[in-house]
C-alpha cells in the first residue's frame, strides 16, 4: 500500500504546496506549528477540501471521496471519543462501519483495553483514552492510518505508557501510517520515513536514518534535537550498570538500555553529543570511540557547522564550531574519530524496535 | 378547580393545539437549527431574521399575514386546500399552526444553542469512522442536544397553549373549534358573572405550564445523566 499525496492550498497568507508518497510503516510528518503537518492529514481525510488535491493509494484517486467513504482511521490529538457512549459502542461504532468485528478481541488485547469496556469515556485516563481512540480507528477497518499529535497531550509517563502499544501497531497491522509530530524523540522512535516540512513546502523527505544523519536536516530539527539514528544489538548488560550495543562500526558503551540481549534498538544520537579528535585520543573518560570518515560539511548561518559522518556502514552527525572545522583543518573524506559519551544517549532515545 | 363542559373543552383544544403544534414544528425546527448553526450558505441571515419574525411581530400582525395567506382566499390556504384537503381558516388545524409559528423561534433559539455546544471535531470523527453524514446526526449529534431539544419543545409548547393574539385574529374565537384556554378566559372576561369560570381555566394554565417545565427538568437531568456516562 502506497499513498501519494500532492496538495496546494491557499488560506490567508498560508500557501501550503507539498507532495511526498508514504509507504506501509510510519511515516512521520514532522514540522514546527504552523508548517502544515495539520492540514494536510486533514486534507488526507477529506475533513478539509484543499484548492488542489490529488491523493491516491495504490494509484486509486482518494481526493474525490466524501469522508465516511475514504476509509481512514484518523486517531486525534484529543482522543475525540463520544461523550454519550461507552468505551465498547464506541468501538462498536467503528466495526459497524468497518465490518471488522472479527478483528475486535485482538486489537482489544493488543491495546490493552479489555477492562476499559464498560467505563465511560470522561473517566479515562489521557492515555487510556488514546488507546481507545486507537482501537476505534483501527476497528473501522482503515486502508491507512493518520495521527495526529497523538501524544502531544499525554505527559511522559502517560507518553511511555503508550510507546510501546504504538510499536506493536506498527509491527501487527502493516498499514500506511501517517505520523504528525513535533517531537524528534518520537519521531526518531517510530518513523520508517520522514517529511520535514517547512513554511508550507516539503524540506526534506526519505528514509528515516537518512534525514535524521542529513546535515541539512539540522536546522529544520533545532541544533538541540538533531542527531543520527544508529541501528544497535545489545551484546550485554554489564554489571556496572551500563550495556554493550554493537553498531556497525564497533561497539558502544551506554547507560540505562531496558532491551533484552540480542534485541534491535534504535540510538539517537544528538549531533551535540558528539565529539571529535584527529587521533585516537587516550585517557579520556569518554569510553566510546568509534574510527569515522567525513561524509560533509555543513556550516550553518551561525557559528555552528554541521558534519556527516560516516561510521562503516552508519552514519552520525556531529555539531561542531566553524572555528573548530577550520582549526582542525577538516575536509571531507577525511579519517578521525568520533566520541560519544556513555550519558549523553537517553533512555527514552532508544526503542525497542530497530525495523 | 372543576370545569364546566365549555372549560373542558377549551383545556381538550388547548393541549390538541400544543401538542399538535410542537410536534410538527419540532421537526422542522431542528433542522433550521442544524442549518443555522453548521451551514453557511447565501441568505442565512435572512432566513434567521424570518425565523424570529413571530418574536418581534405583534402576534395580531402574524395572525393577520396567516389569515391572508393561509386563509380559504389565501395562496397556500388554496393550494393546500386544492391538494391535500387540508382547511385552516377557522378550524382546530389553524389554531394549531398560529401556535406552532409562534412557538417556533422558541424551539430554534434553544435547539441551535444545543448545537453549537456540540464540538464538530466530534462529529468529524463519527464520519472518518465511516458513518455518513444522516448517521453522524442521528447518532452523535441528536443525543448529544437531547436536552436542548426538549427544552426547545418545552419552551414552544407552552407559547403555542398561551398563543392568544395571532390564533384569535387569524382563526377566531368559536368554541369548540378554535376557542383554546386564552381564547376562552377572554371570552369569560368580557362577560358579567364569568371571573369564576375564567379564575379556575387560569389555574388549569398555571398547572399545565409548570407541568411542562418539571417534566422537562425531569427528562433534560436524566439525558444529561446518560450523556455523562455516570
Amino acid at each position: 500500500m502506497t499513498l501519494s499525496v500532492a496538495l496546494r492550498n491557499r488560506f490567508g497568507d498560508f500557501d501550503l504546496d507539498v507532495a511526498f508518497e508514504a509507504g506501509p510503516g510510519v511515516t512521520a510528518l514532522f514540522g514546527r506549528s504552523g508548517a502544515g503537518k495539520t492540514t494536510i492529514v486533514n486534507a488526507v481525510a477529506g475533513l478539509l477540501r484543499p484548492d488542489h488535491a490529488q491523493i491516491t493509494l495504490d494509484g486509486e484517486r482518494f481526493d474525490s471521496l466524501p469522508v465516511h467513504r475514504r476509509r481512514v482511521g484518523y486517531v486525534f490529538q484529543d482522543a475525540r471519543l463520544f461523550p454519550h457512549m461507552s468505551v465498547a459502542d464506541n468501538l462498536d461504532y467503528a466495526s459497524r462501519y468497518g465490518a471488522r468485528a472479527s478483528d475486535r478481541p485482538r486489537i482489544i488485547e493488543m491495546l490493552g483495553i479489555g477492562t476499559l469496556l464498560d467505563r465511560p469515556p470522561a473517566t479515562l485516563s489521557g492515555g487510556e483514552k488514546q488507546r481507545v481512540a486507537l482501537g476505534r480507528a483501527l476497528l473501522s477497518n482503515p486502508r491507512l492510518l493518520l495521527m495526529d499529535e497523538p501524544l502531544a497531550a499525554l505527559d511522559a509517563p502517560r507518553k511511555a505508557e503508550i510507546l510501546p502499544y504504538l510499536d506493536r501497531l506498527k509491527a501487527e497491522t502493516g498499514l500506511p501510517i501517517l505520523y504528525v509530530s513535533h517531537a524528534v524523540d518520537e519521531v526518531a522512535r517510530l518513523a520508517d520515513h520522514m517529511v520535514l516540512l517547512a513554511d508550507g513546502r516539503v524540506a526534506r523527505a526519505g528514509p528515516l536514518f537518512d534525514v535524521m544523519a542529513d546535515p541539512a536536516a539540522v536546522p529544520l530539527l533545532g541544533v538541540r534535537e538533531a542527531g543520527a539514528v544508529l541501528r544497535a544489538r545489545v551484546l550485554s548488560h554489564d554489571e556496572d550498570g551500563l550495556s554493550t550495543l554493537q553498531l556497525a562500526s564497533g561497539h558502544v558503551q551506554l547507560m540505562g538500555v531496558q532491551a533484552p540481549v540480542g534485541a534491535e534498538v534504535r540510538l539517537r544520537v544528538l549531533a551535540q553529543d558528539v565529539l571529535l579528535s584527529l587521533t585516537e585520543p587516550e585517557g579520556l573518560s569518554a569510553q566510546n570511540i568509534l574510527p569515522v570518515i567525513i561524509h560533509t560539511i555543513r556550516a550553518g548561518d551561525g557559528p555552528g557547522a554541521a558534519i556527516a559522518l560516516q561510521a562503516g556502514s552508519d552514519r552520525l552527525l556531529a555539531r561542531v564550531t566553524a572555528r573548530a572545522v577550520q582549526r582542525m583543518g577538516l575536509v571531507e573524506g577525511q579519517s578521525l574519530f568520533a566520541v560519544i559519551k556513555a550519558t549523553s544517549v537517553a533512555q527514552s532515545a532508544i526503542s525497542g524496535a530497530a525495523t | 378547580m372543576m370545569l364546566d363542559a365549555a372549560g373542558w373543552t377549551a383545556l381538550r383544544l388547548s393541549l390538541l393545539v400544543g401538542v399538535t403544534a410542537t410536534l410538527v414544528a419540532l421537526p422542522l425546527a431542528i433542522w433550521i437549527a442544524w442549518l443555522l448553526a453548521r451551514r453557511d450558505f447565501w441568505g442565512k441571515g435572512v432566513l434567521n431574521a424570518l425565523v424570529h419574525l413571530p418574536l418581534v411581530l405583534p402576534p395580531v400582525v402574524t395572525g393577520y399575514l396567516l389569515l391572508i395567506s393561509f386563509g380559504r382566499n389565501g395562496p397556500a390556504g388554496r393550494f393546500l386546500e386544492e391538494t391535500f384537503g387540508l382547511v385552516f381558516a377557522f378550524r382546530w388545524t389553524g389554531a394549531a399552526l398560529a401556535a406552532g409559528v409562534m412557538g417556533f423561534p422558541l424551539m430554534v433559539r434553544a435547539i441551535r444553542l444545543a448545537i453549537e455546544a456540540v464540538d464538530p471535531k466530534i462529529e468529524d470523527a463519527a464520519r472518518t469512522l465511516g458513518a455518513p453524514g444522516w448517521a453522524v446526526f442521528g447518532s452523535i449529534t441528536l443525543p448529544l442536544i437531547l436536552p436542548g431539544v426538549l427544552a426547545g419543545a418545552v419552551m414552544g409548547f407552552a407559547k403555542a397553549i398561551g398563543e392568544f393574539g395571532a390564533t384569535i385574529t387569524f382563526v377566531a374565537n368559536i368554541p369548540g373549534e378554535t376557542q383554546t384556554l386564552p381564547s376562552a378566559i377572554y371570552a369569560l372576561l368580557q362577560v358579567p358573572g364569568g371571573e369564576d369560570a375564567a379564575i379556575r381555566l387560569v389555574i388549569w394554565a398555571c398547572i399545565i405550564a409548570l407541568g411542562a417545565v418539571a417534566l422537562s427538568e425531569w427528562l433534560a437531568r436524566r439525558v444529561a445523566r446518560r450523556i455523562a456516562g455516570a
